[in-house]
């Protein structure tokens, strides 16, 4: 501050850089010193019409899709409060904020030594040390990856059928995949609620037909969260199967059996290696919503055994800890940023595709 | 061959769609049930309406639904008209600066688990009312934003490859012909795609509709949507007049489904029968 060169024309007066440099204050110094002075003529004459239809999504994606992820990032550096909002800023001011009267780097340098930064990684720390949330991480991808693939065991036959079927009943079959997930996903996990409690509908006509003597435990078991996965992400894996198997060409079966392959030979050289970006994008749609879901496993899943959208949930609701929730998300979106970019990839490639 | 074939591939779907429908038939059968019990059946006094009598009586249920209306037309709303420039931007705009983020940005929401979109919406909601006062307090307002960020990907993903479906040649046209480009994409991009429009919008809805977790995050007190509703009493174990529910909300689904597809069937149909008319007259 004292370093300010008097005679320079000031930028800002005194009393307006201390109302910026409230809250957002060296973000708005930033811009406005970045701002070239013919600023408003490049906006008239590069922002057309066209320019501001691309702005409109681009700018609500960046305002309610990525901001958010960097709050989230912040609170898992910052520590508990117990106030509202529960959590302590990461930068404070040492004692008075330094007002920049010219944009010299001693100025500068004053105004950020003057920033006191609260920012530590214990939150990551406890999370990595505590065998709870580790078990946590590693049950839920294991639950994930086995869902997903008992979904391809499942899916998969149906989709090639599908896919051979004529082009009404095709329509018609596709519809009939698609309605259950049109319908109430909670709805949907809940009506196996009724199925698979010791008093519920598969344990009654087992029951009845003599094939058990007492009612088997099927609910809060992992068993029960396999099934409400599998059920609700089914039509997830058969909507990329069958749009990649649709477009194969029947003759390259026929050509196959003209040469002698047989039809397991044939299918595991020719359907599968062309199903493969079908496969892979299902599998990964299944996969990684899986990962973090909260809601099958809550309703019937086992109580010792927490999957880590639950884990992340009771945090922040039961135990009001946002820094350590944030930590979860933070280390979840991690674990799971190889796999959407997997995704991505296999998506715009799919894309490609269709375009040739 | 075939006759394995012939075998297998059936097989696989019935047992497939058996998989996928009994789990719902059965919640519906059971309730009409009139015992507490849900999936014992009580011989003597079913079936019967009464769970369908109680839920109309029961108001903070019907105060749930009714704010799931109100968010569902506003997001879906919201949605497609910020999916639809999306969408536009995606299948027409050629390359530009930014084109693999914005294409990221409307892919990542498709995946994302809810309980991290939740999480942080409600940490940008919170922040944003400290640092300006608003949104005061989540509701309605917060449970929409949310909403319509997440299902807008859903809408520019089918508007996207409804425009892939077609060549630009007919904007072309128009564009030689002198319209302006608002002009252009009101008379001749929008009527096309209008039934990606109207997919986009039904689906909206019904995701917004159907979420628990991101409205569980981003909803205040006294403000809870249905599924919320639903999810907290659920929780609790089964009960029959969410069976009721269930079958209530699953028919009309299933009925606007329906015609739905058979409206958009129809109206393909007509489309390339006036077409082929177009091509036989010019010839």
């Amino acid at each position: 501050m004292k370093s300010v060169d008097r005679r320079a024309k000031p930028i800002l007066t005194p009393a307006k850089a201390r109302l910026a440099a409230g809250r957002m204050g060296p973000l708005w110094l930033l811009l406005f010193r970045l701002a070239p002075p013919s600023w408003s003529d490049y906006v008239i004459k590069h922002w057309s019409g066209r320019g501001f239809v691309v702005a409109v999504p681009y700018l609500w994606l960046l305002l309610f899709f990525t901001a958010p992820f960097l709050i989230v990032l912040k609170i898992s550096f910052s520590e508990r409060l117990i106030a509202m909002p529960p959590y302590e800023p990461l930068f404070g001011w040492v004692d008075d904020i330094p007002v920049v009267l010219e944009w010299s780097f001693s100025s500068v340098m004053a105004f950020l030594s003057s920033i006191e930064v609260y920012a530590d990684l214990d939150k990551y720390e406890f999370l990595l040390k505590n065998t709870l949330y580790i078990e946590s991480y590693v049950y839920s991808i294991w639950v994930a990856a086995v869902s997903a693939f008992w979904c391809l065991m499942i899916g998969y036959p149906m989709a090639y059928a599908m896919a051979r079927c004529t082009p009404t009943w095709r329509n018609v079959l596709l519809l009939l995949v698609m309605l259950p997930s049109f319908t109430s996903f909670l709805l949907r996990v809940y009506a196996w609620m009724g199925l698979l409690k010791s008093n519920g509908v598969i344990n009654n006509v087992l029951l009845a037909l003599g094939i058990i003597d007492e009612p088997l435990t099927m609910m809060n078991t992992d068993f029960a969260v396999y099934i409400g996965i599998v059920y609700s992400y089914l039509p997830f894996m058969i909507l990329p199967l069958y749009t990649n198997l649709e477009k194969h060409d029947p003759t390259l079966l026929e050509a196959a059996a003209d040469l002698g392959a047989r039809p397991v030979k044939a299918f595991l050289t020719v359907t599968l290696p062309l199903s493969m970006s079908g496969i892979v994008a299902g599998f990964l749609l299944v996969f990684i919503p899986a990962v973090g879901e909260y809601v099958i496993p809550s309703l019937l899943g086992p109580t010792d055994q927490l999957m880590i959208g639950r884990v992340l949930s009771d945090e922040f609701f039961n135990n009001g800890d946002w820094p350590v929730a944030s930590a979860v998300a933070v280390v979840m979106l991690v674990l799971l940023v190889g796999p959407i970019m997997a995704f991505q990839y296999f998506q715009s490639r799919g894309a490609e595709e269709e375009r040739k | 061959m075939s006759r394995r074939r012939g075998l297998f591939q059936p097989l696989s779907l019935v047992l497939g769609f058996a998989f996928l429908y009994l789990p719902i038939l059965s919640m519906m059968f059971f309730s009409f049930n009139n015992s507490r019990l849900v999936t014992v059946w009580d011989a003597a006094n079913s079936p019967t309406l009464k769970w369908y009598v109680k839920l109309f009586e029961n108001d903070q249920l019907l105060d749930a639904a009714f704010l799931s209306v109100k968010v569902g037309v506003m997001t879906a709303t919201g949605a497609v008209i910020l999916g639809t420039l999306a969408g536009l931007v995606l299948a027409r705009f050629g390359p530009f600066r930014g084109r693999a983020i914005l294409s990221g940005l409307t892919t990542a929401p498709l995946v994302m688990p809810e309980v991290i979109t939740g999480l942080s919406m409600l940490l940008l909601f919170v922040a944003v009312e400290q640092a300006f006062g608003w949104p005061a307090g989540r509701g309605q307002m917060t449970i929409t934003l949310a909403h319509i960020t997440f299902t807008m990907a859903y809408v520019t993903v089918i508007v996207q490859s409804r425009l892939a479906g077609f060549d630009d040649s007919l904007e072309e046209a128009a564009m030689d012909l002198g319209a302006r480009p608002v002009t252009v994409f009101i008379r001749v991009t929008m009527p096309l795609i209008a039934p990606a429009i109207l997919a986009g919008w039904l689906l909206a809805f019904t995701l917004s509709w159907d979420d628990v977790v991101i409205s569980q995050f981003t909803s205040g007190p006294g403000a809870s949507t249905l599924p919320v509703y639903i999810f907290s009493k659920v929780r609790r174990g089964v009960s029959p007049d969410v069976n009721a529910l269930a079958t209530m909300l699953v028919l009309t689904v299933a009925i606007v489904v329906f015609v739905g597809a058979w409206i958009m069937r129809r109206q393909e149909r007509k489309r390339d029968r006036e077409i082929q008319l177009a091509i036989a007259e010019n010839k």
